[in-house]
This record gives structure tokens, sequence and C-alpha cells, in this order.
């Protein structure tokens, strides 16, 4: 019900001045309290409720649409002269030019700026005013902020079909430029749409790559030179090894033929250390390792088939996924096998037989990645099934520290090139992990889920703070990483090096107990065996210990119906026996 | 007209000076002693950030204006004296 108060004034009081007077309250409205109403009300039982005096927020999610930006310069042309001016011509520029100087205003402010800034120059002239005046000589390193990565930019595969980041380079000086090799490693999934193409990307602008590489067959694998950075290599899906300058445009420069080529895809290529700064050797599940002259693709210089009984038998050989060389021990590389065991290899031994130098057995998957530790090249990561492990090279049984069984499939694994305690593993639910060993070794440091879909390479840039993982669907992401895990700490390399030794004496010991008791128990089986003649062999082949086994049964199976018919018998003896007294009886 | 070549004499043996620039509140460069080429250049882009550096100023409190604007950059140190109508631009390089 509203309350209104209607009044009439005359036209001409109004706009008059208020003249204000007191005068006693009078009563406009009185609403009596009406009890009929209550009955349309109940009383509440006594409750607690909370109440904001604020607006009613809902959330609501919004993504805006991608808009594509790009950036350019601007170049100032002339102009701003007055009409009558024409600033081509030089006699009105100049004439124009002298009309200001003569004018007053012109004197008067410049003076007055003049003084004002040479007043800021010498400042600057005698003093640099913008030094750091207290030197923060050692920075408190107390301020742990908890280990941390943020996303950059992620750099999508611009075709349709999408294909897999299958490899991951970065640009040797400085890193500015990240080459993505694209491929389909799914069997039989890659259909005749699909792109061929790579790119080489540039860091700052993610919309378009900045060069793509046009192989004959897609690339499974791409390096840069770390020596000159405009050369790069790829091994592909066919076999093939391509040599790509990047100024020279999008096709290669030479291609390897392909009778001379693997037989599967190149997994792995690496540039080697050499004195023309032209050599690669590449590896691949054909079970070879084959070495290039870039200058010469049309024949390996070398040629290493991996077979464990180093007979050179391409039949027995394994199949080769990744591979690792270390430029301060230039002789010898380390190949991973599809069978899940590393091969040492030394490229310089005299007879085939000498290349393969040792073999580890750890994985019961594919290794697929597999790297020394750039601090201590002694010790070697490997990642393959559901853990990665690390490896010195005196223990060749098993490794010295490895992670416990991950619930994903691990892909990639890389160290840290500053930090020799860190390394990241990518695993196929699209998760980051960044491991620090001297931190924690049950759990990684830090578990990022950068996407949805499996990831599969991963490359760190050479100041340690950038990462590039590349997932199923063609998208690299660029990571960067807090400075907790990507600066030295104190010690860091003593006691890395400390723990490495002592998981190295601690597996030299197990593996000398073992060897203890193997040797008791061969001592003991041959001393009960003697009279069977049967020489207790530990090495024997599966083979012979099945048909062992078998004989071992048939004998027990024999003796025990042996055994039961003689029962058999003498209950039915007894009976006879009970009958014949029965009837004697 | 003579005191304003002596000011300006006086600038330009400064330790450091690598070139003064004078223009007016169109952008045009009224005296120079770079070439023309980068004359145009700093005159149209400075022109446009004092203009902005202003306002900016004047936005936050109407009754202060722009006096003075130093850019330090890592090669050197541009200054730049903003009047009613005419900017007068430094370009030093620091020695020390």
């Amino acid at each position: 019900m509203e309350i209104v108060h209607v009044y009439t004034k005359l036209h001409s009081e109004f706009g008059r001045q208020c003249l204000f007077s007191d005068r006693p309250a009078e009563l406009l409205v009185d609403v009596p309290a009406d009890q009929s109403l209550a009955s349309q009300f109940t009383q509440r039982t006594r409750r607690d409720q909370s109440l904001q005096a604020s607006r009613d927020m809902s959330e609501h999610r919004v993504n805006t649409k991608r808009f594509e930006s790009e950036s350019c310069g601007l170049n100032h042309e002339e102009g701003g002269w007055p009409k009558d001016v024409n600033h081509q011509v030089m006699e009105q520029t100049i004439r124009f030019r002298k009309k200001v100087e003569k004018d007053e205003s012109y004197i008067n402010s410049i003076l007055q700026l003049g003084s004002v800034m040479e007043h800021c120059i010498r400042q600057n002239n005698a003093v640099d005013i913008y030094q750091d005046c207290f030197e923060d000589g050692e920075m408190p390193e107390e301020h742990q902020e908890p280990p941390s990565a943020k996303t950059i930019n992620v750099f999508r595969d611009p075709n349709e079909l999408k294909r897999t980041v299958t490899g991951l380079s970065w640009h040797p000086d400085g890193g500015e430029k990240l080459a993505a090799a694209y491929s389909c490693l799914e069997f039989q999934k890659t259909s005749r749409d699909m792109s061929l193409d790579s790119y080489i990307w540039d860091i700052e602008n993610p919309n378009r790559p900045e060069l793509s590489l046009k192989p004959a067959s897609p690339l499974v694998c791409l390096e840069y030179n770390p020596k000159d950075c405009h050369s790069l290599v790829g091994g592909s899906y066919n076999g093939q090894i391509a040599y790509w300058d990047s100024r020279r445009g999008s096709q290669p420069v030479e291609t390897s033929s392909v009778e001379h080529s693997h037989r599967d895809p190149v997994y792995k290529i690496i540039w080697l250390q050499s004195k023309t700064g032209t050599d690669t050797f590449s590896a691949s599940t054909d079970g070879q390792v084959l070495w290039w002259d870039v200058r010469k693709l049309s024949e390996p210089t070398e040629r290493l088939v991996l077979d464990p009984s180093r007979e050179g038998n391409p039949e027995r050989a394994l199949g080769a996924i990744s591979l690792d060389f270390e430029s301060t021990m230039p002789t010898k590389f380390m190949v991973g096998t599809e069978q899940g065991l590393v091969v040492s290899c030394n490229r310089k031994a005299k007879t085939p037989t000498e290349k393969v130098v040792c073999t580890y057995d750890g994985h019961q998957g594919p290794v697929y990645a597999l790297q020394r530790n750039p601090f201590f090249p002694k010790n070697f990561l490997t990642v393959g099934d559901w853990t990665a492990r690390i490896w010195s090279e005196d223990i060749k049984e098993s490794s010295i520290m490895w992670t416990k069984y991950q619930m994903s499939y691990l892909m990639d694994a890389c160290w840290s090139p500053v930090r020799p305690s860190v390394f990241f593993t990518v695993k196929m639910d699209g998760v980051l992990d960044m491991w620090d060993i001297l931190f924690k070794q049950n759990d990684p440091t830090l578990s990022l889920k950068v996407c949805d879909e499996a990831l599969y390479s991963l490359r760190l840039q050479d100041n340690g703070r950038l990462v590039a993982c590349g997932s199923q669907q063609g998208e690299a992401t660029l990571l960067e990483i807090s400075s907790g895990l990507s600066t030295l700490q104190k010690n860091e390399k003593s006691l890395l090096a400390a723990m490495f030794e002592r998981e190295t004496k601690r597996e030299k010991i197990l593996e000398a107990r073992q060897r203890e008791i193997r040797l008791k128990e061969r001592s003991r089986s041959e001393q009960s065996r003697s009279e069977d003649g049967g020489r207790e062999d530990i090495d024997q082949s599966p083979l012979q210990l099945m048909a062992r086994a078998e004989e071992d049964f048939y004998v027990l199976t024999e003796t025990e119906k042996k055994g039961k018919e003689r029962e058999d018998q003498d209950l039915s003896s007894e009976k006879e026996v009970q009958i014949l007294e029965q009837s004697n009886e | 007209m003579a005191e304003v070549e002596e000011t300006l004499k006086r600038i330009q043996s400064q330790n450091g000076v690598q070139g003064i620039i004078i223009i007016n509140s169109e952008g045009i460069p009224i005296k120079t002693t770079l070439d023309n080429a980068s004359t145009v250049q700093y005159a149209g882009l400075i022109h446009q950030l004092v203009m902005k550096a202003r306002s900016t100023v004047r936005d936050i409190d109407p009754q202060n204006d722009l006096t003075f604007l130093r850019i330090r950059s890592k090669k050197n140190e541009i200054m730049i004296a903003p009047d009613k109508d005419y900017f007068l631009i430094v370009i030093q390089n620091p020695s020390d």
C-alpha cells in the first residue's frame, strides 16, 4: 500500500526560496496490526542461518576465440608539415625552420629546457643513478619457493590430420628455435592425406611455423647440428636419412639412398664429434646402427649389427630404439633396444665381435630413452616399461636406482643440463614429471598434467629453464621451470656423487652375494647329484629344465601309482585272507 | 638566437651526448644533429610517447604535469624535456 501525500501549490510560488518553519507532527497514515495475516505464516524452528549482504554471483567460463596476432614494426615517414610546405623541397623546409627559430617563444622555451636538460646530463655523467647500490652477492637461498612450471606456449600442428610429435630438437645457439618432427607411429594409421612435413618453430610465434621441412616420408627424429646452427639431419619412417640446410629452404639438400638405409623407421639420429662436423649415426629397429657422412649420404660409412651373440647376424639382431652419445667419450656409445637391453658399444674396436662391449638388462619393454648424466658420465638414465632407471656403467646386472612402477608407460626422459640430480620424464597419460633425486626418490618432485593425450617426446633447452614436450595430437608445449629446479644448488655435485657411489657399492655388494650363493648352491648340488652324474648347470636352457621337470613329474607319479597299486593289492590280499579264513571257519 | 645556439652547443659538448633533436608540437623536427631518417623516426615515436605520458600524469592528477621523461635502455638513455610547444630530446650514452 503506497503512502501518498498530495499537496497543491500556486504556480507563482514555485521557485521561491524555501522558508522552513517548525510545525508539530501530523499523522498521515496509521496502519494497525492485522492479526488475520498471521495465519499465512508459520513459525520456523530455530536454526543458524548465515547471511551475506552481497551480490549474487555465478561462475561462468568463457573461452575467447583464438585470434591470430602478428607483430610488425612501424616505419615513420615524414609528416606534420603545414600545408604550404612541401617537405621534399629543401628550400621550403629550411625556410620554415628558420622562421620557427626566430620565434620568441621558441627561444624562451629552448633556453629553459636546455638548462633542465643539462642538469640531467651532468647527473648522468657524475653518477650512474641506476646502478645497484647494495650488491646482492649471496642471494638468500632460504626463499625456497615450491617447484612449479608454467606453460608459455603451445605449438599446434597446423594440418587437419594431427600427427604425433615424435622428435624435438632445440636450436644450438641460445635456443630460440625448436625443430619438431611429426609422424604417425601407430601401425597402419597413416592415411594418404596426412602431411609429411615437419616444422621449425620460432618460440615467440606459435601461430605459424618458421620453416617447414618436406621429406619424402614423415620424420621420426630430427636433430640440429650442435656445431652448425643451420644444418639439421632427420631420420624418416621409411628408414632414410635426410639432411637439410635451413638457409636453403624446405627441401632436403640430400637424402640417403633407399637401398643402403635402414629397413625400419629410424628412431634416433645423433651428430658426432668430428673434425669435419658432418658425421652422424642413426639407429633403427631393423637392428642396425649406421654411420653417415652428411656430405655423401648415398652410402653409410660404417655399419654395425646389434647382435648380442656378437656374430653380426642380422637375424638375431636387437631392434634399436634409442641412442646415446656423449662427446666426452667419443668412441663409446650406447643403444637402447626394443627387447629391453641396453647395449654398450665401442666404435673403435678392431673386430666386429668386440664392438658390442656389454649389455645391461633392465626393462621389460623397449628402452625408449637413454641418456648419460651430463655431469657424471658413468651413470646413465634409461626409461622403458613403467619405470625409469639409473645405472652405473660398472654394474651390469641391475640398475643402481629406480623409480617405483608408475601408473602409465614412460615414453621419454631427459637429464637437466644444469642440475645433475634433476631429470624429467613424460608419460602416456600426458603427465610431465620432474624428479630431483637429492630431494625425494620415491615420487617426482613435481608432476604436471600437460595435456589429455599421451606425451611422446621431451627435450630441455641448454639453459635448463625451458622444456618442450610433444604430444600425440601434434601439440608441442613449451614450459618454463621455476628457478629452484633450474639453478645449481651448493654441494649438489658432491652430494650426488656420494649418492651414486653409495648405490653402486650397494649393488656391488648384492652382486657379490648373489655370486656367492650361486657358487654354494652349485657346489652343494654337485655333491648331492654325483651318483646321478647329472651336472647341475645353472645356465641350463629352458628346454632342458622343462624336460627335467617333466621327468621328475613322471617319476613321482609312477612311484605314487605303484605305491597305490601295492596298497590295493595288500587290501585285496587281506580281503582274500579274510574270506579264506571265513570260508575256513 | 645566439643564446639558443650556445645552449645547444653546450649540451652537445657534454660527455656521451650522441644527438639532440628539437621538435615542435606537431612532431616536425626543427633542429637536429642526427641524420634525417633517424630524426624522423625519433620524432614520430617520441612525440606519441610524450603525449601518452603527459596524459597519464594528468589523468592521475589533473593539477600535475609532465616535467621530464627519461628512457633508460641497454645501449643509451633518451631524455625528453617537454614544453608547451616544443620538445627537446637528447640521446646520451652514459659513460659510467
